[in-house]
């Protein structure tokens, strides 16, 4: 997994947000135990009480669930999986409609260019990949 | 307990204050970084930690106890400059760890040296600054100590070096042993720590926990740094 880390939030909740595209993405696939908080921080590069504050947090929304001595695991309840999927997916269509907001397009343009974008079939338009 | 406790530590040398009615405590389980421009009083809080130094007013207390040979053996010093014999080979080097120190753990200090390709017979004086910074680390870290004190462990090497270094202290991490690092290289050392210390003309200027620091401010404590320490 790659981890990388903005400047502006905490990083306990930039690990919550990574750790939950690991497990939308399948890197943590459903049921499958988590490494150790230790192992975790280290791979991620961070402290291992905000690796172990992020996964409380994950497991307090019932994304991931411990058992005693068997270590973390990963929620087998798929469509709590999905429903953490779409609200990530939610957040990033958010942030792209507010900076073409910005950028001074209205929302039927945004619509054809991302359908071009998508289809690959210009009009004549100047490409939107550069 | 708290694993070190400061109360209204000063130190002077001479007329010159280093450290002024410093109130400081680092709890067990914490890595902490100490951060301070040059001149600010790290290096002086570090030495009086370990007995290098005595304090001209107030109190430093190590687990409860004033530094001396009883603490010394709670304590792993990593000073600023390489102290270690270069005439040593590594297998030499574990030699002299293990005899000093009863809580010093071979093993895992064997298996780092491994993963760096070390070999046993390399002596000091053959290795790069790079490689002797990671070997006197592995040396530091492989102590089984309650308070580990590391002085600029990163200055002075390339960033890879520097990840290596850090990775280390994570890995080694233990839930009874405190970390204070000091350093002016904060964006590199930010994600490691729980809490940092502002140091600035012998002062505490702040003690605060890095995600407090980015969820009350809006920002790194690299950018906290650069405000208030602004030339």
């Amino acid at each position: 997994m790659l981890w990388q880390f903005s400047g502006d939030a905490p990083i306990y909740s930039q690990l919550i947000e990574q750790i939950k595209v690991g497990i939308v993405s399948g890197v943590f696939p459903p049921g499958e135990r988590l490494p150790s908080v230790r192992d975790l921080a280290t791979e991620a590069g961070v402290n291992p009480n905000t690796m172990q504050r992020a996964l409380t947090e994950l497991e307090r929304d019932g994304l991931v669930y411990s058992q005693r001595t068997a270590g973390r695991f990963v929620t087998e309840d798929k469509a709590m999986i999905e429903t953490a999927k779409r609200a990530l997916a939610e957040r990033h269509i958010n942030a792209f409609l507010d900076a073409m907001t910005r950028l001074g397009y209205q929302r039927e343009e945004v619509i054809n260019m991302l359908r071009q974008e998508i289809t690959g079939g210009g009009n004549g338009d100047v490409s939107l990949a550069v | 307990m708290s694993v070190l406790q400061c109360n209204g530590l000063t130190k002077r040398y001479g007329k010159v204050p280093a450290l002024e009615q410093v109130n400081l405590t680092v709890e067990p389980g914490r890595i902490v970084g100490l951060l301070g421009p040059n001149g600010s009083g790290k290096t002086t809080l570090i030495k009086l930690a370990n007995g290098l130094l005595t304090p001209s007013e107030g109190e430093l207390l190590i687990c409860g106890a004033a530094p001396g040979r009883a603490t010394h053996a709670l304590v792993s010093y990593l000073p600023e400059r390489t102290c270690i014999p270069t005439w040593m080979s590594a297998r030499q080097l574990l030699d002299f760890y293990g005899d000093f120190y009863p809580d010093f753990r071979r093993d895992a200090a064997e298996e780092m040296l491994r993963h760096l390709d070390i070999p046993d017979t390399l002596r000091v004086k053959q290795m790069s600054k790079g490689t002797r910074e990671k070997v006197q680390l592995i040396m530091v870290m492989s102590r089984q100590a309650r308070l580990y004190l590391l002085d600029e462990p990163i200055g002075g090497v390339d960033p890879a070096t520097r990840d290596y270094i850090l990775s280390t202290i994570i890995s080694n991490y233990n839930p009874e042993a405190a970390v204070v690092i000091s350093t002016h290289l904060i964006s590199d050392v930010e994600k490691v720590l729980d809490e940092v210390i502002f140091i600035n003309r012998g002062q505490i200027m702040l003690q605060s926990s890095v995600d407090e620091i980015r969820e009350e401010k809006g920002m790194s404590v690299d950018a906290l740094f650069r405000e208030v320490f602004k030339c």
